[in-house]
């Protein structure tokens, strides 16, 4: 970029006008979410809408929280989303090893199968895996909404890319050093693409924690439901106009995620010192 | 301890070979040096002795043992990358720690090996720093205090002094011969920069496009090259070459034999008039006895002058000939560009290759006739 054009003040000031648009566009319906959950029936329903609440409403989410099991979906949700993101680590990290590092007969086309099934959406194949599912009687159980994502390809492809531009030099000294493939990857591999790691943890665990579809197909008792479709089924159980309602629960649903999003974060700038040297 | 061996080994990359059938015996204890251009193969070499880049057919033998099947982490082998491959997530003390772990060597021994080590590359203040905080420099002696630690029989080096500044270079040229002499293993050390192959190398191992040029020490493979490749690989400048113009052979001397002399107006009519016997004024020191036997001699102008400081190094050409053009390297500054001189070069300085770049030498029967074509030339004339 050229400095001289950014001092202008104009360009300064259209700069900055261009980026809040943005920023607004992205973050009013979330401010709008939590102003809802805050207000009173009374407030959400007015015309022209209330902006800010005249006084929070925390009772909101003490309401909506009693409207069902909620301790047992927001565990179930922890459970699940948690266990796919340590079990897609366990599988995918030596998998993009070897992509990244090994040579061996049939390696691309292996590669290839993995792109694949990365194009490959779940609204396809959802309907013979719960029969799969059920038939071995799982279905009462957390493990169909963990184990068809055992694996990630987006993870496998993503984390390939990032080992692939680690020197190789670096595996052939630590061969030189004696150090087994398992130690290479936990004492180097590992350390060395902790921005990769968080980024795709990070995706695993937004998509995970916000997926309605696939457990709403996988389910059938509250037992096993995630906060997502407990969060749905306020629209029944509180009637479709109490918004107040439904805005509390969606907060509860959305924190966590800024909470993880903004630890991730640190973690991925903190990771970026090690990349800078080569 | 440990000479290195190849046997009839071939690598070759998908289907092109790199090097074909290449034996070499590398000697116990010595510093040899794997010097050629980039491509030469002289890298592949080095990573089959380590391992992690193995032949395609052949043996290697490390200590008269066929390692083929040894991985490198047992091979008694340390190498130090071009790039330094230091871990970078490691601090110093890690790094250097990392291979004696692996090797399950006790912990109070590993931390006073890496204390003794760290202090003799100096980095004895540095253990605790993440490499990234470390100069280029600094960086290379983990990388040699990290293969100094394990004790191994064979030190493989590739390039590794071509990341540091020149005078870091010949700094730690002068540390790497000191280390060998101090302990006594079999240094296998590649490069493409010939200054450092004539500096350290006992032995120097010449290759071009897989093969073996020459094997010899450094002061052979200059004043004895075998073939027309390492007379013009090892030197600076590169060997000055002509063509003879009988059988395809090519003559060659290096530019530090050629004495230079200034030819003033008279002197070049009296030359012209007289030819064959020119006076050399200002030659500077008196001609040696038998200074009358055969020597090459030529007429041109001075094209460049670069002053290096101890020597001069000048071009030398006769305008409108193409390959009428000689580097002379004097150790004094007397000339200038543009000035008229003649350059001789004695008989006994000269070399000759025939067609395929073979050197012939004094002993050929054809060599004695060749010097007599070329020292009866014309020196006006190509």
């Amino acid at each position: 970029m050229n400095p001289e054009y950014a001092r202008h003040p104009i360009r300064v000031l259209a700069d900055y006008a261009l980026k809040g648009a943005v920023v607004l566009v992205f973050v009013f319906p979330f401010l709008w979410m939590i102003s809802t959950s805050l207000q009173t029936f009374r407030e959400t329903m007015a015309f022209p809408p209330t902006w800010l609440p005249a006084s929070p409403q925390w009772q909101n989410f003490v309401h909506a929280m009693k409207a069902g099991p909620f301790l047992t979906y927001a565990r179930n949700s922890v459970v699940v989303t948690a266990s796919i993101i340590a079990l897609q680590l366990v599988v995918m990290i030596p998998a993009a090893y070897a992509f990244a590092k090994y040579r061996f007969p049939g390696r691309n086309a292996l590669f290839g199968l993995v792109l694949l099934a990365f194009m490959i959406p779940g609204q396809v194949t959802f309907i013979p895996v719960y029969l799969m599912l059920a038939d071995w009687g799982l279905i009462r159980t957390l493990l169909p909404q963990i184990l068809p994502f055992l694996s990630s390809a987006f993870g496998i492809f993503l984390l390939r890319q990032y080992f692939m531009q680690i020197a190789e030099e670096i595996v052939e000294a630590a061969r030189l050093d004696n150090a087994s493939e398992a130690k290479i990857i936990w004492r180097l591999m590992i350390p060395m693409s902790t921005p990769a790691l968080a980024t795709i943890a990070l995706f695993s665990f937004v998509s995970h924690w916000n997926d309605y579809f696939w457990p709403l197909i996988m389910t059938d008792s509250n037992a096993v439901r995630p906060l997502t479709l407990g969060i749905a089924m306020l629209r029944e159980t509180e009637g479709i106009s109490n918004w107040h309602i439904l805005m509390a629960g969606n907060v509860v649903l959305v924190v966590p995620i800024l909470i993880v999003y903004l630890f991730c974060s640190q973690q991925i700038v903190k990771a970026f010192v090690y990349s800078g040297i080569k | 301890m440990a000479s290195i061996e190849f046997v009839r080994v071939t690598k070759s990359f998908e289907k092109s070979s790199v090097i074909d059938n290449l034996n070499l015996t590398i000697e116990d204890g010595k510093f040899t040096v794997l010097v050629g251009p980039s491509g030469c193969g002289k890298t592949t070499l080095l990573r089959m002795i380590a391992g992690i880049g193995p032949q395609s057919s052949g043996e290697v033998r490390i200590g008269g043992k066929d390692v083929s099947r040894v991985p490198p982490g047992k091979r008694g082998v340390a190498m130090v990358f071009q790039n330094y491959a230091i871990y970078p997530t490691m601090t110093v003390r890690d790094n250097i720690e990392f291979g004696l772990k692996n090797n399950r060597v006790p912990k109070a021994e590993r931390t006073r090996l890496v204390e003794t080590i760290g202090a003799t590359v100096g980095l004895a203040g540095y253990l605790d720093r993440m490499p990234s905080t470390l100069s280029g420099g600094q960086r290379q002696r983990v990388a040699l205090a990290r293969a100094m630690v394990k004790e191994p029989s064979v030190f493989l080096m590739d390039e590794p002094l071509s990341n540091l500044d020149a005078k870091l270079r010949a700094q730690m040229r002068i540390e790497l011969i000191e280390l060998h002499k101090k302990l006594g293993a079999t240094f296998v050390y590649v490069t493409h920069d010939q200054v450092e192959a004539m500096s350290m190398a006992d032995t120097i191992v010449l290759m071009n496009e897989g093969v073996i040029q020459q094997e010899a020490p450094p002061e052979d493979v200059y004043r004895d090259p075998a073939n027309l490749f390492a007379a013009q690989f090892i030197g600076v400048p590169p060997m000055n070459v002509g063509e003879l113009g009988i059988d395809g052979v090519r003559f060659g001397f290096r530019p530090e034999s050629a004495d230079l002399a200034v030819l003033s107006g008279a002197e070049r009519e009296l030359a012209a008039a007289a030819a064959g016997d020119p006076i050399r004024p200002g030659a500077g020191a008196p001609k040696p006895a038998g200074a009358d036997e055969a020597r090459y001699a030529f007429r041109g102008r001075i094209a460049t002058r670069e002053m290096l400081g101890a020597e001069t190094l000048y071009q030398v050409r006769r305008d409108g000939e193409p390959g009428a053009s000689f580097m002379v390297k004097c150790f004094a500054d007397r000339f200038a560009v543009d000035q008229e001189v003649e350059l001789e070069v004695p008989a006994d300085k000269l070399f000759f290759f025939d067609a395929a770049g073979d050197r012939i030498r004094r002993d050929h029967p054809a060599h004695d006739a060749y010097v007599a074509a070329l020292c009866s030339r014309e020196p006006a004339h190509a």
